[in-house]
């Protein structure tokens, strides 16, 4: 190999570069899931928690097709239970704080739904809020 | 080292092979909707056609209008007193004769007539214009007649607004939420570059209940199946001469005028 003293350094450099994120942030604190304010007078969600989690995003983008564009306005879960498919009128009738539930976790993943552009969040009445 | 072209392409094939595999079948496993997950409201109110009478003669005061003006308004968050004219937002409104029914304005026309106001609100036509040359499908008709809309796919072409012969569609100039006062939890606010109108409150007929400025009209709006020989719109209809506006368009407006 030719130059291999050039070559091998140049990639050493290269390779530190690339995984500048990963040894960067070796000891700092970890990602850690926000703290959410759960319903108080409820257990469970429409679905299993962890389901919830993973597929909101999917659910709701469903919800308002289905309600919107083919006029079925009822969710059956899969334990049977009946819920209107609303943002509005079912999530956040238990889920009262827009600020404290769906803000803190798409905050610090740093996404930036546009749900609340039209939709007309509880009022923030505890933090004097709007 | 023995490496040559043929085995390179072999890896970088096997490779390739094995990336898109896992990646389709990571996709595919992510989301699975359930597909007899949803049914529609037992309270849902069906019709072929649902259509409007606007009996002029129950509006005869600024009380008759406003009353049916703040029903929608509130109803439906709809923005008021914006800073300048353009932005006002239209779901239902007023004008005058020669406004509302262009070319049947005789002279000499009754004084009632003339010097009164009339109610206008989308016509929910069986022809719509606004439909065809929506390049989204954000409006759709529904197969109970009604014009609807559907603010998530709206992208602010304002076609609709140049294709509807009525002026029934306003465009949102600025963000409407500042100007909506109390909002209604139950219905969403529209955002800055959004056209919206009235729905004729799709939302109070899944619950079987009648648009909001039918109730507050008392008798004044009559809200009824168009293609219900039975209903007591058709009666309505049979019972009194009304005029439609600017039928020689071919829309087919759904909303009757009893003048």
């Amino acid at each position: 190999m030719y130059d291999a003293g050039k070559i091998l350094t140049g990639l050493v450099i290269f390779l530190l570069l690339l995984s500048f994120p990963f040894w960067f942030s070796l000891g700092q604190a970890s990602y850690e899931t926000p703290e959410l304010q759960l319903p108080a007078d409820s257990q469970e969600c429409i679905e299993d928690t962890e389901w919830m989690r993973k597929n909101h995003m999917e659910l709701l983008d469903d919800w308002r097709d289905i309600v919107v564009r083919e006029g079925e306005s009822v969710y059956v879960t899969s334990e049977g239970d009946e819920f209107d498919m609303s943002l509005q009128k079912t999530c956040m009738d238990c889920h009262t704080s827009k600020e404290e539930f769906c803000d803190k976790c798409h905050n610090a993943a740093s996404v930036d739904p546009y749900c609340w552009d039209c939709h007309v969040a509880p009022e923030e009445v505890a933090n004097g809020q709007q | 080292m023995g490496s040559n072209r043929r085995q390179f392409l072999k890896i970088a094939g096997v490779t390739t092979l094995l990336g898109l595999g896992g990646g389709i079948t990571l996709s595919a496993s992510a989301y699975q909707p359930e597909e007899e997950g949803t049914r529609e409201k037992p309270t849902r109110r069906r019709a072929g056609r649902w259509g409007m009478v606007v009996d002029t003669r129950k509006f005869q005061t600024e009380e008759d209008f406003q009353r049916v003006i703040e029903a929608c308004h509130r109803t439906n968050n709809v923005p008021e007193g914006e800073a300048k004219p353009i932005q006002e937002i239209k779901w239902i409104w007023k004008d005058h004769f020669e406004h509302v029914f262009p070319g049947k304005e005789n002279p000499f026309l009754a004084e009632r007539i003339e010097q009164n106001e009339f109610l206008l609100l989308c016509n929910h036509c069986k022809n719509p214009p606004c439909v065809r040359v929506c390049p989204t499908q954000a409006t759709y008709k529904r197969e109970d007649g009604i014009v609807q809309m559907d603010f998530h796919r709206c992208i602010g072409c304002r076609y609709c607004m140049a294709g509807c012969p009525y002026g029934s569609r306003s465009f949102n100039f600025c963000d409407p939420s500042p100007y909506v006062e109390d909002k209604n939890p139950d219905f969403p606010v529209r955002m800055r570059g959004v056209v919206e109108k009235c729905l004729f409150c799709y939302q109070r007929l899944e619950e079987g209940k009648q648009p909001a400025c039918v109730e507050a009209s008392n008798g004044g709006l009559i809200f009824g199946d168009l293609d219900d020989p039975d209903s007591h719109i058709r009666q309505v209809l049979r019972e009194n001469y009304t005029i439609r506006r600017k039928v020689d368009l071919g829309t087919e407006p759904s909303v009757f005028y009893i003048v």
